[in-house]
């Protein structure tokens, strides 16, 4: 028998090969850019050199036939090169400014938005969720799709105070990460445990060490060893269903989705923050959360008309203040607003600043 | 038997809207009669439809990779079975995701593409993501048995995994200087020398937990690094920011007087801006805190400087298990043009990795080991000196015990004077 096949240890690949030639040639010499239309970027470089990029939204889990037709547009109209963005959001960079509009008429008339540019609502960053997650409550790609759905107009135009970058995660360890506004699981019950597979499938005491509360201690249930969860103290947060599946912390009723407001990754004008909880208890409503879309359009349409230019979500609040938030979009506020977690105090108003 | 489509009125749903349906996208694939993926994606859609009516997931992970590597490949297994143990969907009874790192910068050419179509079409579903949270290209599903080859002819075309499990992990760099005039550094380069560097620690997982690189171009972060990595990298500048006075005075004439000082002057968190009588701008460089919003509002007219650089932070995360965690300022600034500066950041890289390998419990992330034994002991621990840049201010409460003040102190003084 032959050796098998030892793998190419090459890494990250050089991203040349792979550039636009305009890009390549003007690599670290941009000058400026501007935004002709909502959907399009135009950079100048020192040399003089422009290019448009036009940027559109796609399903991310793509299918080949949906790939290869996007690659047949980047033939016709931008020399055969893409780019992806982190919100999966494809580029087609085009040097001719004559071929801008016959590519956004294109890209649109085979189904793919043009916007995710400036102010809008970009693409939603999202995980798998049920399509490939061994941990999901919920799923990722249906939930982005239904919410798109309801934000066209605000992904293909510039119309909010400051861009909005939305997340969502299928369960608390937020793969989606920090957002303008989050959509993510919260689990309302403790997990139910099935005692005859925990011996066999859990290594225990690492079940025991991942629990944030120590709320999960070694038990004897029905003369097997197993592991019981204090149910007063357990957060419900999930961390002991992967190391041990038979601890199932989802559940079709029980987990339900929240949603947060006010995370921001960039450092232009206030520090990057974390998001704060909103609203909570909303149905997980497949194929089309409706509930969720409702909650989420409420608190866009509230920012998109009260925040100031530039505000971001966060620092519309900040302005505003929380009471006017709960004000404006009418939802409840609740006990569980009010953080009790480690170095929670901090989040506590210890002044006199006080809004009538 | 043939397998048949399976009904699918929950998925069906999310056909229709103005948004490319992923559904639409299955389900041609599925009805892709003759190829090799198309039971697979019939009886894929037939588990996703259960998920959708139900509300449960059914997936459970195991242990399938590539010979060579102990990690990259995300291995799913069906949990649907029937009476007799047999899957209800078995043509998707194995659905392993492959981890492909893309080109820094995830810069494609549609050669490249079509080629990776092609790869998918033949050993796996038909379905490729673009991207994962963690930066990769995610082939999503494929048969154990085809894991390997389908790796072999992605790895042929140069093309290599990403990481999985308690390891280095795929980086993520932005567009950068290819492509944005906000760029202070040479960001697919950092990308490529620091996991290139650390591919051993990638490809076979012997890290408490995983490892993250990301690597921004300037402070607006693109990448998400601070809240993200375990070492983010942020290029900036510490010499003065570029003003053509000029385009000022255009910027103003165009948008107003107002608009300006709306909108530019007062959103400056250190009121480092000043607009003068004759529409110029004034700039106290000594306390602008590089937070990118001036630039990014008056594109023309302003600009980073030319003294670039990076800072780094190390310790961002998400949420489980003790709550999110945002990257600390451990470098405050570093040169990274010649070799030797590329050197120097491998090797900070390196001390970090080894002090985590060497002091995180398992399955805890750098940020939740800084949180339980300090930042200074983590400084000590990777050889970096203390520096005011790293603190939002200093602590509030007496609880230190202080004898050592004067060396300290006297440290201070002697770094000072160097």
């Amino acid at each position: 028998m032959s050796a098998p096949r030892m793998p190419i240890e090459s890494g990250v690949p050089d991203p040349f090969p792979y550039m636009h030639p305009t890009l390549k040639k003007n690599f670290g010499q941009w000058k400026y850019h501007d935004r002709p239309r909502p959907g399009v970027l135009h950079h100048v470089a020192k040399s003089g050199e422009e290019v448009w990029t036009v940027r559109a939204g796609t399903q991310r889990q793509m299918d080949t036939y949906t790939i290869r037709k996007l690659m047949d547009i980047a033939d016709q109209f931008a020399d055969g090169y893409v780019r992806f963005t982190i919100r999966s959001n494809i580029e087609y960079m085009v040097t001719d400014q004559k071929k801008v509009q016959p590519l956004i008429d294109k890209l649109q008339a085979e189904g793919f938005p043009v916007g995710g540019t400036g102010n809008s609502v970009s693409m939603i960053s999202h995980t798998q969720g049920w399509l490939h997650c061994d941990i999901p409550g919920t799923d990722a790609s249906g939930a982005v799709k239904a919410l798109m759905d309801e934000l066209y107009h605000e992904f293909t135009h510039e119309e909010m105070p400051n861009r909005v970058r939305m997340t969502t995660s299928c369960c608390q360890i937020n793969c989606g990460g920090q957002g303008d506004i989050a959509i993510n699981i919260q689990h309302t019950k403790p997990p139910k445990i099935n005692h005859d597979l925990v011996a066999n499938v859990c290594e225990r005491p690492s079940v025991v060490a991942r629990c944030p509360v120590a709320a999960i201690r070694p038990a004897m249930v029905n003369g097997k060893p197993s592991l019981e969860v204090d149910e007063k103290k357990c957060i419900c947060c999930g961390a002991c269903f992967p190391p041990c599946p038979p601890m199932q912390i989802n559940d079709p009723e029980h987990s339900k989705l929240a949603i947060w407001v006010g995370g921001k990754n960039s450092n232009a004008r206030s520090k990057p923050t974390f998001h704060k909880l909103v609203a909570a208890g909303i149905p997980n409503n497949p194929p089309r959360w409706p509930e969720a879309a409702a909650v989420v359009k409420n608190i866009l349409g509230a920012y998109k008309k009260d925040a100031k230019d530039y505000e971001r979500m966060n620092e519309w609040i900040d302005r505003i203040g929380w009471p006017r938030f709960f004000e404006l979009t009418g939802l409840p506020f609740t006990k569980y607003h009010i953080d009790n977690w480690r170095g929670g105090r901090v989040n506590l108003n210890a002044s006199a600043h006080i809004r009538f | 038997m043939a397998t048949k489509m399976h009904k699918t009125p929950m998925l069906d749903q999310l056909e229709s809207g103005p948004w490319p349906s992923f559904v639409t996208g299955l389900k041609r694939l599925a009805t892709d009669e003759g190829k090799p993926y198309a039971d697979m994606m019939k009886d894929l859609l037939g588990q996703l439809e259960t998920s959708y009516t139900t509300r449960k997931g059914y997936w459970k992970g195991g242990t399938v990779g590539v010979v060579g590597y102990g990690g990259g490949v995300i291995p799913r297994f069906t949990e649907l079975h029937d009476e007799n143990k047999k899957p209800l969907f078995p043509k998707a009874a194995e659905f392993h995701t492959l981890r492909i790192m893309p080109p820094a910068g995830m810069h494609y050419t549609t050669d490249i593409m079509r080629k990776f179509c092609d790869v998918w079409d033949k050993y796996g579903s038909g379905l490729i993501a673009f991207h994962g949270q963690s930066g990769d290209i995610m082939f999503q599903g494929c048969t154990t048995d085809n894991v390997q080859p389908a790796f072999d002819e992605l790895n042929e075309m140069g093309f290599d995994l990403g990481g999985a499990g308690p390891a280095v992990r795929t980086g993520m760099s932005c567009v950068g200087a290819a492509r944005c005039e906000h760029s202070c550094a040479n960001e697919q380069k950092i990308h490529r020398t620091l996991v290139n560097r650390f591919l051993d620690d990638m490809h076979r997982p012997a890290l408490p937990y995983k490892f993250k690189f990301k690597v921004s171009g300037c402070p607006n972060d693109c990448m998400n690094s601070i809240q993200r990595a375990d070492l983010a990298t942020i290029g900036t500048w510490r010499d003065d920011m570029k003003v053509d006075q000029a385009e000022v005075k255009n910027f103003v004439n165009a948008k107003g007087r107002k608009y300006v000082i709306d909108n530019v002057i007062t959103r400056c968190p250190t009121q480092a801006l000043s607009l003068n009588d004759d529409d110029t701008l004034a700039v106290d460089n000594k306390n602008c805190v590089r937070c990118m919003h001036c630039i990014n509002v008056m594109t023309k007219a302003l600009s980073p400087g030319d003294d670039k650089g990076v800072t780094l932070l190390v310790g961002g995360k998400r949420t489980l298990k003790i709550g999110d965690l945002m990257g600390t300022v451990v470098v405050p600034f570093m040169k990274l043009d010649t070799d030797e500066d590329y050197e120097a950041l491998e090797e900070l890289a390196g001390n970090m990795i080894d002090f985590f390998a060497e002091n995180a419990l398992e399955h805890e992330r750098t940020g939740e080991m800084i949180e339980r034994i300090g930042l200074v002991n983590f400084l000590e621990g990777i050889g970096l000196e203390i520096d005011p840049n790293m603190i939002t201010n200093p602590r509030m409460n007496p609880y230190v015990r202080t004898d050592g003040w004067d060396e300290e102190a006297q440290k201070w003084f002697e770094r000072k004077a160097g």
